[in-house]
């Protein structure tokens, strides 16, 4: 049985360290649920937590071949920021940002939410127009957003380079002061927790393989774990969402990339923020534990290898060392990679399908960390009442066909 | 990093000197008056995005900058074979 967590339940258990509950049970699945989710990252979990909470669905299974967060959720650099240009994103993102401030109460499980800001750093003329005209769309949409310039850059960290000299100077940049980073499974395991204490069917090392569709209208699915059925289904497998497409007949409009991370040994407190460049192309945090974390880039083939190529790691840490010229000869302690669902217009489709029942959440990239709790919540809502909730309208699979596409790719001018 | 075939220059070259440039075999429609806004969709955004043997292209961007094609694995990124344009134009024709 699980128990809440408290002061007390934690001290208990820590000063015994015999009292630990089983986070989730291990369980086989049932031969039918309401809804099937496919993936239990956290979009997946989020998914199923709010269907279970806000929707009344608690006959909801979640499946995944592997382990719980063991895809993008827990290899991403966890950045958090809601400061998109366009209506549409930041309206969603924000919403996102909103559900994290509350969520480690929500879930009753410290997610590690830190808001210890975001600056998205601009290197020329351009760079710092792109940058005015999105914090004043982010105000406009009552975002929380300001512009620096190198100046105060340099005064809040110290230690980074604001040299003219440099070969891509900082002229300035955008402060997001809410956002921040939080704990990559920590989102995971809260969202399983509290969703399997609603009676969420967490099921693990259970690959589907197959989606049975009868007369366009979606029937259960086949798994290594035999065959469930359920009138409903989510899609929630990031990368691999083209391969269950093709399960069910169908096409989407993305491509599968390897995304690079790294971090180093754990040092002394040196960065207490997240800085981005997206003009240089590197990102970096320095996480609770003491490592720098460090983003790259995708590289341009399409892969489910979960690995990339060393000279995008090399860009990277050339990007990070332009900046920040004290960490070289920080030493790297390890790198891998994920493999991100990346749409043309850099946004996530969060859609019915031409197969009734059927529902995809994808697309989110490189960037989806940060809309976790938002993208479960309006994904529970639109499952559940099989109507789109309004967030998520804009994002429906049709804008590629209408032309409706949000064009965020060039206009938030970073990636992640 | 991957070792790249030229079959223009012919010699086996760095990932470094070349880009890739995307899934293979997407043709312009033959009457683009004549087809639906689904059709013009398929053709622009959607992608195959297989997860096995793939045939994509790629540009000698430090070397000759032709375009030719590769067929990868996207599993284990082994590159099986590379052939000029024009030498096939699907995956199973030749
Ligand atoms: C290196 C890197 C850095 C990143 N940095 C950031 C960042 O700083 N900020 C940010 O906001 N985002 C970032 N992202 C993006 C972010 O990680 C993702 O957008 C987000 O985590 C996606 O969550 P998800 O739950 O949809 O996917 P995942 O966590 O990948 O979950 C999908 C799950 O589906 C499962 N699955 C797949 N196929 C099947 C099947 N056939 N049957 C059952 N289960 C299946 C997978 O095993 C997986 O667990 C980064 C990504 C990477 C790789
Ligand atoms: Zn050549």
């Amino acid at each position: 049985m699980q128990k809440k967590y408290s002061w007390y339940s934690l001290l208990k258990a820590g000063l015994n360290d015999q009292d630990w509950d089983q986070a989730i049970p291990l369980i086989q699945p049932k031969s039918k649920y309401d809804v099937i989710i496919i993936g239990a990252g956290g979009h997946g979990l989020a998914t199923a937590y709010y269907l279970a909470k806000e929707c009344g669905i608690n006959n909801v299974a979640v499946v995944e071949k592997g382990y719980i967060g063991g895809g993008n959720t827990g290899r991403n650099t966890t950045i958090i920021r809601s400061n998109y240009l366009r209506d549409e994103a930041s309206s969603l993102y924000e919403h996102a940002l909103k559900l994290w401030e509350g969520i480690s109460e929500d879930l009753n499980f410290n997610v590690m939410f830190s808001q210890r800001g975001v600056y998205n750093l601009g290197h020329s003329l351009q760079n710092m127009r792109d940058i005015e005209r999105r914090v004043n769309a982010n105000i406009l949409n009552g975002v929380d957003a300001v512009v620096v310039d190198a100046n105060e850059i340099k005064q809040q960290i110290p230690i980074i380079n604001t040299s003219k000299n440099a070969r891509y100077p900082i002229m300035g940049a955008s402060y997001q002061a809410r956002g921040g980073v939080a704990r990559h499974d920590g989102i995971a395991w809260g969202f399983a927790r509290a969703a399997s204490m609603l009676g969420v069917d967490i099921i693990q090392d259970c690959e589907v393989i197959d989606i049975e569709v009868e007369e366009g209208r979606v029937k259960g699915v086949k798994t290594t774990k035999g065959e469930i059925l359920a009138d409903r289904i989510g899609c929630v497998s990031a990368g691999h969402s083209s391969v269950l497409a093709k399960m069910a007949g169908l096409r989407l409009p993305i491509e599968s990339h390897p995304l690079q991370a790294f971090v180093s040994e754990a040092m002394k407190p040196v960065l207490h923020t997240v800085v981005m460049s997206n003009a240089v192309h590197g990102y970096i945090s320095q996480s609770d534990k003491g490592d720098l974390v460090i983003g790259a880039g995708i590289d341009g083939y399409n892969s489910y290898a979960q690995r990339g190529s060393t000279k995008i790691v090399e860009h990277a840490a050339a990007a990070i060392l332009e900046l920040f010229p004290i960490f070289s000869r920080v030493r790297m302690n390890r790198q891998w990679g994920g493999i991100v669902d990346v749409c043309p217009d850099a946004c996530p489709i969060i859609s019915p399908t031409k197969v009734e029942g059927l529902y995809f959440n994808c697309g989110w990239g490189t960037g989806g960390f940060k809309a976790t709790p938002g993208s479960g919540n309006v994904f529970a809502h639109t499952i559940a009442q099989d109507k789109q909730h309004p967030l998520a309208e804009p994002f429906h699979i049709n804008r590629f066909t209408t032309g409706g596409l949000i064009d965020e790719h060039g206009a938030a001018g970073v990636a992640h | 990093m991957l070792l790249i075939h030229c079959p223009y220059c012919k010699e086996s070259r760095d990932q470094s000197e070349f880009s890739p440039a995307g899934e293979a075999f997407i043709a312009r429609p033959k009457s683009p008056e004549g087809i639906s806004d689904e059709e013009w969709a398929d053709y622009v955004f959607y992608r195959t995005n297989h997860k096995g043997n793939h045939w994509e292209q790629w540009v000698h961007t430090n070397g000759c900058r032709k375009y030719f094609l590769v067929e990868r694995s996207t599993i284990s990124h082994q590159i099986l074979q590379v052939a000029p344009f024009g030498a096939r134009n699907s995956e199973t024709e030749l």
